[in-house]
């Protein structure tokens, strides 16, 4: 569901094959229209874009009014049993503390009942009324398979085809898995959709469990690191907060506002402390955390955001690294706009992008009139432009961390092309010459930059090793690299440690000039089992895996309360009387009783020790559904339309129903990487899938007059572009209420460079995002379409 | 000596059409990039630089409904090959192994070959004025390796080995799918036209899939070995060049050619 891995992530499927071919697995396909992955899957059910809460509530009601689920792993391992105090309320889409001129919640209304000693009110019979399997029962009383049914536009049967197969994975020995992508994270309500797949696993036991998990297909093979290395605004290496200017003003403030008093998150200033070691390691972190950099407290500095500063000239200087906004970015007409207010760019990519040629006369055609941001020519564009060939990842060595954490080393295959550099050359480079420009100085604003340790050898390329050993982490001795450390439990606080990234310390824990000292290098294939057992596909000596080479994370839930498999083939780890052992590393103190204090408490990294299913999100603790920004429906549920907690930017740029009756999405296809820089510019991969397209149904197609292989205009109020009409048997229009809907499908990696070129589909999305992280709303919004 | 083949099993097949890229990559095939036309499918049937492609079909189940069913199509490498015996310069040969293989510098693009097959698989390269088709990759083979497009699917629908034990596995398979939602499931080219040296696990009947149900040989080859080819020994040194006399046949047989329509499947 939200994921057509067939397509998109081909190599996964070949699993699910063998799943189905070895084990009887089903597998169930989720998608507003039919792909190659519905084709390969035993169910199939149609969903309208936006409406995943919805299709998920249904079940969350289905599943407790007929008390499907996983009892005893959702009284021990979930808050289900937990007690809410009666400041939580909900009435007509609101939660209680919610404020319509902040569009935001105060979110101490939503906390638990505490004893007096401070721990956790529960009822372990889960019947209190305040109990969150009680409230949770309570919020999802309105979503009946009808309802549901009419806001979704799912067939009944298949709804309650699909609800059926996944349910019977609340016995004990079954397992669930799913694979979600970007078709459930980029809405309005992205994170809620995740959260309740969270939750619909936790009732049915299958987090923490081999064939279980909730498992983000990312959208390249390398997003899990990108992630963990902090490429993001809110987050340092290893998810630590980045800090906010007024808030966290010093190292103190900082560990006291982000440190929270159970959980092992406690450890926090270890790994921060260690961090900055790793930056500045002749300085007292104390000191050094004053360099990092603050953001201003409260400010949005997400992709939408940053676009939107540079539109209104906030932003003069741009680095756009491996990223093609132009074609990738929401609202890509305005996004070009806002590029025109840069003095300088600096693009860095294996071939000239969409963005890096943003100036250029290839960029003003536009298939009709319509310019809504003011589209300019290259006379009257200022930006200077630098650009920087970088090589392909297989013209260099290192990592990639795939969604499973798996740290895998790779081998570089072949040299560069022509004078294409490796990432970590140019950053390197740059770094050491923007430290020779401040050197000699003594103003206390460089120190940042001339107190920086940046020493990764001598050569032309940074040297890998140093660079891995450095993430590790050492001891610091003399402001000097001492001793490596065997991993995160022995780093420190007070200055002794250094690590770059505290979740992968552990991944070079010893140096004895070996290749394979740095474990993402290992390769051994053999799956073996702990003696007794099946293995389970941990694989424990390839590769390595954060945090410390565990391959199912809270793993404890794998075992029964008292410690036994629920399933004897399923082996993950067990107590054996003595100590916890199997086929994994524990997640759980080694040789913790589980009939002990503390002995079930299976969610080591959260403050209440247990899997959420009530949990504090920007717009609620249960997801509630609301439509997108741009829906041709109203909200059955609740007279609340749009997700009450996200950031409107373009109030005037809300589409009307009426003009814009036909409900959009984007997508990718198996044939192209992304905004296509890679596949575009490769003729065999343009024979594939030449042009950009719009895949629609046969009713909608003979109501405008459209056959099959026809040019067509599609329009939203960002702009209009030009596709090839796809009319397929493969989209039904949606029954929702009782009128009839139309959907159609974007491809969205076309731009006007490559063998295979057309119109960025992203000119027609939506500058809007999710509540929490702000990922544009790609996957449901209003259009019109006409024949060329 | 052993056949060697492959395997195709259509119900592991995702399309994603690596097959394809690496057949165009392994024989160093440039591409034909030919506009969208409303289906994913690349090229309506194989052409002069492109001996694979990978079918997109939609149906309509009576009991499932919809759906889309995908097929690896080639040359078959027929046991009896019906272009093999109609080509006038013997550039055709089969390997003991079962590969049947062309020697493009004998070829004289005459295109009785693509006539003659019963899946109209040899096309025309005009660039070197010769017919084309897949190898199975022989010389790969011969040097131990597999067929480009089995080494390289992702999902473990191709693969390649020894004729008798793949068809083992394929009647496994067929009982298997049997009984698990495709009661029409079935083998191709065990039988058909006196075997083929690739194997097809499909998940219906192969309409299904276009493809014949029961291929017959062309009823030019009787005309071409009665008439055509007794008086072709003198024909060549009359004629002088080969293009004028795959002119006048082609013409002769023309009434043959296939009408390649476009958009064919939707
Ligand atoms: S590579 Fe394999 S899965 Fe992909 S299209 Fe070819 S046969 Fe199908
Ligand atoms: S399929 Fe056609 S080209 Fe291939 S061997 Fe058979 S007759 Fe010859």
């Amino acid at each position: 569901m939200g994921s057509n891995a067939a397509e998109n992530h081909p190599i996964s499927f070949k699993w699910l094959t063998e799943a189905r071919d070895k084990r009887g697995a089903k597998i169930i396909s989720v998608d507003p229209r039919f792909t190659r992955t519905s084709a390969r899957a035993d169910i199939y059910a149609p969903l309208r874009s936006g409406t995943d809460i919805a299709f998920m509530g249904g079940m969350f009601k289905y599943i407790l009014d007929n008390k499907l689920y996983h009892e005893e792993y959702v009284k021990w391992y979930t808050n289900a049993t937990f007690i809410v105090k009666d400041s939580f309320d909900f009435d007509d889409g609101l939660f209680s503390g919610y404020d319509p001129q902040k569009r935001a919640y105060d979110q101490s209304k939503w906390a638990y009942e505490t004893n007096e000693d401070g721990s956790y009110k529960k009822d372990m019979t889960m019947e209190d009324p305040r109990c969150v399997l009680q409230l949770l029962k309570k919020h999802y009383e309105r979503y009946d398979i009808d309802t549901v049914c009419k806001i979704t536009g799912t067939p009944k049967n298949k709804y309650l085809e699909v609800v059926k197969a996944y349910a019977a994975t609340g016995a004990p020995d079954k397992v669930g898995t799913i694979m979600y992508a970007m078709g459930t994270t980029q809405h309005t309500v992205g994170t809620e959709n995740v959260r309740a797949f969270a939750m619909l696993q936790l009732l049915l036991g299958n987090i923490g469990r081999a064939g279980g998990g909730v498992n983000a297909l990312r959208g390249e093979s390398n997003v899990q690191g990108s992630t963990d290395w902090a490429l993001l605004y809110h987050i340092l290496p290893g998810y630590l907060e980045t800090p906010e200017a007024k808030k966290h003003s010093n190292y103190q403030a900082y560990v006291d506002a982000l440190t929270p008093k159970t959980g092992y998150w406690q450890n926090k200033p270890k790994f921060l402390s260690s961090l900055l070691k790793a930056y500045w390691m002749a300085d007292d972190p104390v000191k050094s955390y004053d360099y990092l950099p603050k953001r201003i407290d409260g400010k949005h500095y997400e992709h939408i955001a940053l676009f939107e500063a540079m539109y209104n000239k906030e932003i003069e200087g741009l680095i756009i690294w491996g990223s093609n906004p132009i074609v990738g970015g929401p609202d890509a007409n305005k996004e070009q706009a806002a590029l025109y207010n840069l003095k300088w760019m600096v693009a860095i990519d294996l071939w000239q992008t969409e963005t890096s040629e943003f100036w250029t006369y290839k960029a003003v055609d536009r298939p009709t009139d319509k310019d809504v941001y003011g589209i300019k020519k290259p006379e009257e564009i200022d930006t200077e432009v630098f650009f920087l060939p970088a090589c392909n990842s297989y013209e260099k060595a290192g990592s990639v961390s795939n969604s499973g954490r798996w740290m895998q080393y790779r081998w570089q295959a072949c040299d560069p092309v022509g004078e294409s550099r490796a990432d970590l050359q140019i950053v390197n480079d740059l770094m050491l010459r923007i430290k020779k420009l401040y050197e000699g100085s003594s103003k206390p604003q460089d120190e940042p930059i001339t107190k920086l340790t940046w020493d990764y050898g001598h050569g032309d390329h940074p040297d890998l090793n140093i660079i891995a050993r450095e993430i590790n982490g050492f001891e610091v001795v003399d402001g000097k690299p001492g001793k490596l450390v065997a991993n995160f439990t022995k780093l420190k606080d007070d200055g002794t440690t250094a690590s770059g990234n505290w979740i992968y310390s552990g991944c070079y824990p010893e140096d004895n000039g070996k290749d394979e000292d740095y474990l993402a290098r290992r390769r051994d294939n053999k799956d073996a089992a702990y003696p007794g057992t099946k293995p389970i596909g941990s694989y424990l000596n390839w590769s390595w895996c954060w945090p410390v080479n565990r391959r199912i994370i809270y793993n404890r839930c794998s075992a029964t309360p008292e410690g036994q498999p629920w399933v004897p083939d399923l082996t993950s780890i067990f107590w054996n009387g003595e100590k916890w052992v199997g086929n994994d590393v524990p997640d759980f103190g080694g040789t913790k009783d589980p009939n002990g204090p503390g002995g079930r408490d299976a969610f080591i990294m959260r403050p209440e020790e247990v899997g959420c299913i009530f949990s504090k999100r920007n717009e609620g603790p249960f997801p509630e559904h609301y439509e997108p920004w741009e829906s041709p429906v109203k909200n059955l549920l609740n007279s609340q339309e749009l997700n009450p907690a996200v950031v409107i930017w373009e109030p005037d740029k809300k589409a009307d129903p009426e003009e814009y009756p036909i409900i959009g999405t984007t997508y990718r296809v198996s044939e192209h990487w992304q905004s296509g820089v890679m596949t575009r510019m490769q003729p065999w991969l343009a024979e594939l899938v030449p042009n950009v397209f719009v895949e629609m149904s046969e009713e909608l197609a003979r109501e405008k007059d459209i056959k099959n292989g026809n040019d067509v205009i599609i329009s939203t109020t960002r702009g209009d572009i030009k596709a090839i009409a796809c009319v397929t048997k493969r989209f039904k229009p949606f029954n929702i209420n009782g009128k009839s809907y139309h959907e159609i499908g974007v491809l969205w990696h076309f731009g006007f460079n490559g063998f295979a070129n057309g119109d960025p589909a992203n000119r027609l999305t939506p500058h809007i995002g999710d509540a929490n992280t702000m990922i544009p709303e790609y996957k449901a919004w209003l259009c019109d379409i006409r024949r060329a | 000596m052993l056949k060697m083949t492959n395997l195709y099993d259509v119900s592991k097949c995702t399309a994603c059409r690596g097959c394809q890229v690496a057949c165009k990559d392994w024989n160093q095939l440039p591409a034909v990039i030919e506009p969208f036309t409303g289906n994913y499918q690349t090229h309506e049937t194989t052409n002069g630089d492109t001996y694979t492609i990978v079918k997109f079909i939609e149906q309509i189940d009576d009991v499932k409904g919809i759906q889309w069913n995908f097929l690896k199509f080639q040359c078959m490498h027929c046991f009896d090959p019906e272009c093999m015996k109609v080509c006038p310069t013997d550039c055709i040969k089969q390997t003991e192994w079962g590969a049947v293989i062309k020697d493009y510098d004998k070829c004289i693009g005459c295109h009785y070959c693509t006539y003659a097959c019963p899946f109209e698989i040899p096309q025309y390269r005009k660039r070197q004025d010769i017919t084309t088709k897949c190898t199975l990759c022989y010389e790969r083979v011969e040097e131990g390796l597999t067929p480009a497009c089995a080494r390289t699917c992702p999902t473990g629908a191709l693969q390649f080995g020894e004729r008798e034990e793949l068809l083992i596995q394929a009647r496994e398979r067929v009982k298997f799918l049997k009984a698990n939602g495709f009661p029409n499931a079935t083998i191709y080219g065990e039988k058909e036209l006196g075997g083929l040296n690739k194997l097809y696990v499909l998940t219906d009947t192969p309409d299904k899939f276009d493809l014949p149900v029961d291929p017959k040989v062309s009823g030019n080859i009787g005309f071409w070995q009665n008439w055509v080819q007794p008086y072709f020994g003198w024909l060549i040194p009359v004629t002088l060049g080969a293009s004028a006399l795959s002119f006048v046949t082609s013409r002769l047989l023309a009434n043959k050619a296939p009408a390649h329509t476009e958009g064919g499947h939707e």
